[in-house]
């Protein structure tokens, strides 16, 4: 994978992880599940899914972009 | 019911758990100082030692904040949940982005520079004794919002605690009376520790809180129940309140805000290593999740439980009040008001900091000794605060209201910041353009009452808080990020610019 490709992935998935942080496809749902709303429930599941891609990217490519040389 | 008049007994116990809980972390914070002045995690003189449990914690303990345990809850309780959505976005998401970019960025640089703090890395850079003062300046004048939101928070937290029996000044004199008796006794050190520990207790105790609200209802489900007979609209996502445009000003103001209050920034600098920001950058969302949920949650169930909130005080406590023992009511205030005035503390120290290195020296006098240095931050601080108490008094809006207004401020430095990080062809001249700009927008938004102009037949506001919904923040956002590059792009650099400073890696 180019270095122009593998940016572009992180932006993308940078810029859908803070859109969809708001379950806008949810909008005016009031369906509930165990006692919780359902955008709730979308909320929980994206705050985790959140962390685990703020970890992958600690992992890689944090240096990368911030003009550190031992990378 | 909660006109109930005090039981009697009451009031002594719960002035004893809260003011015996702020004399406790007191003596933690004095503790604290004393074992660790070897170690030194002294942030106000940058060691740079900060662990990631304490940078982590210290930054959290800004989310512990009269916004999150009583503006937040009450917002919650009036208007439904999604403000639970507004801090996933905001906190869980675009700060930590921001924490990389900026915060990572600012660290390296801090490593290469010896810098200290924002203005000190700014006037650096641009060679500007003004800059750094402007920056300086700015940023102290939007502290005196929150720190008066925080003694605000604590009123009305005993007033509704004691059901009105203590009255509103009373509880935001305690609050301030603590704050400098902090500062004063503990001193410089031990605050980010007393942080961390109010931080994991608040974050164990507000659990307990749902714990034993929703035991008592018979559960999630039960409550949410509830609110579907009495208030069904607050299920569904979106309002004619929480609008998009809603949503989405405040989750960018409020998280470009952050970036800039001076104890986020500062702690910027200070962290012992990269794995320290790596590490608080993965558990952020995480920590955002196990915060807002419980507390925002309390604030909505309040509403299906039929609990009434008098006029002037937060619905946390009169819930808690309800629902669980005295004890345990006055325990959760009392850890909240601790945990408020250990924050308060952080950003009063920042800011003193920043006045001292970036005002007082630069311009006042640069041959300030240490001890009197010492003793001018706490004079400061105690001036900043009562200042702060005595405009508190005058309650110039609802908690989110105050909150919205100081973030909304420091969100207006955020964007020429970033610019000049990243960005080699910024000038002095478009920073300063970019800044003053910006503020200026801002403030005469905030201080000009609105009016409506006709023009050509149709009626448009001038000086209104927001637009269409949107708020006027984002547009001095982005006058500051035009005005930074336009007029960079438009002069030459001064001789005494150092473009070569905030590059990694450069000599």
């Amino acid at each position: 994978m180019t270095v122009r490709l593998r940016t572009l992935l992180w932006v993308v998935t940078f810029t859908v992880l803070v859109v969809f942080s708001v379950p806008w496809f949810l909008w005016g749902d009031s369906r509930t599940a165990a006692g919780l709303p359902l955008w709730l429930w979308w909320h929980i599941g994206w705050m985790g899914l959140a962390s685990t891609v703020f970890y992958l990217f600690t992992r890689t490519d944090w240096d990368r972009y911030m003009g550190v040389s031992d990378v | 019911m909660s006109e109930l008049p005090l039981q009697l007994g009451e009031l002594p116990l719960q002035l004893g758990i809260v003011v015996g809980y702020l004399l406790l972390a007191l003596v933690i914070g004095l503790v604290a100082y004393r074992v660790s002045t070897n170690v030194a995690e002294d942030y106000y003189l940058a060691n740079r030692s900060i662990g990631t449990l304490v940078l982590l914690f210290t930054t959290f303990a800004t989310l512990l904040s009269a916004f999150t345990f009583f503006g937040g809850p009450n917002l919650a309780y009036a208007q439904g949940p999604e403000w639970i959505l507004v801090m996933g976005v905001m906190d869980g998401v675009l700060f930590a982005i921001l924490w990389y970019l900026i915060g990572y960025k600012q660290w390296l640089i801090g490593q290469q520079e010896g810098y200290v703090t924002l203005s000190e890395m700014l006037g650096d850079r641009f060679g500007s004794t003004r800059l750094r003062g402007l920056v300086a300046g700015i940023s102290l004048f939007w502290l005196f919002p929150y720190v008066m939101l925080q003694q605000m928070g604590a009123g009305e937290a005993i007033t509704g605690l004691t059901r009105g029996a203590v009255p509103y000044w009373a509880g935001a004199a305690l609050i301030t009376a603590f704050m400098i008796l902090y500062v004063v006794i503990a001193g410089m050190r031990g605050v980010a520790w007393t942080d961390t520990i109010q931080g994991l207790f608040m974050l164990s105790v507000i659990w307990i809180a749902v714990a034993w609200v929703l035991s008592a209802v018979g559960g999630a489900t039960e409550a949410t129940a509830a609110l579907q007979s009495t208030n069904p609209e607050f299920l569904s996502l979106g309002s004619s309140f929480y609008t998009p445009a809603y949503i989405i000003s405040t989750a960018v103001v409020i998280a470009f805000g952050v970036t800039m209050f001076p104890q986020i920034n500062q702690r910027f600098f200070v962290a012992g290593s990269d794995r320290v920001l790596k590490r608080s950058f993965v558990l952020w969302p995480v920590l955002v999740l196990l915060l807002f949920v419980p507390a925002f949650l309390l604030g909505t169930w309040a509403a299906g439980l039929g609990i009434t909130v008098p006029e002037g005080s937060n619905v946390l406590p009169v819930l808690l009040a309800e629902y669980t023992p005295v004890w345990f009511a006055a325990l959760v205030i009392a850890g909240a008001l601790a945990a408020m005035m250990s924050s308060s503390d952080s950003m009063l120290l920042s800011g003193s900091s920043y006045f001292i290195r970036d005002l007082y020296r630069p311009f006042i006098d640069p041959t300030l000794g240490e001890t009197r240095e010492a003793w001018l931050a706490r004079i400061g601080v105690a001036v900043f605060a009562t200042a702060t108490f005595v405009a508190s008094l005058s309650r110039p809006g609802t908690l989110i209201e105050v909150g919205n207004t100081a973030f909304g401020g420091f969100a207006q430095l955020t964007l020429p910041v970033m610019v000049a990080l990243y960005w080699r062809g910024t000038t002095r001249n478009g920073m300063l353009a970019g800044i003053a700009g910006s503020q200026l927008l801002y403030l005469t938004h905030v201080f000009i009452p609105p009016v409506t102009v006709d023009l050509a037949g149709r009626t448009i506001p001038l000086f209104a808080r927001s637009y269409g919904g949107w708020d006027v923040a984002l547009a001095g956002m982005a006058l500051g990020a035009l005005l930074t590059v336009g007029v960079s792009l438009l002069t030459t650099p001064a001789d005494e610019e150092d473009d070569s400073r905030l590059i990694v890696g450069a000599d």
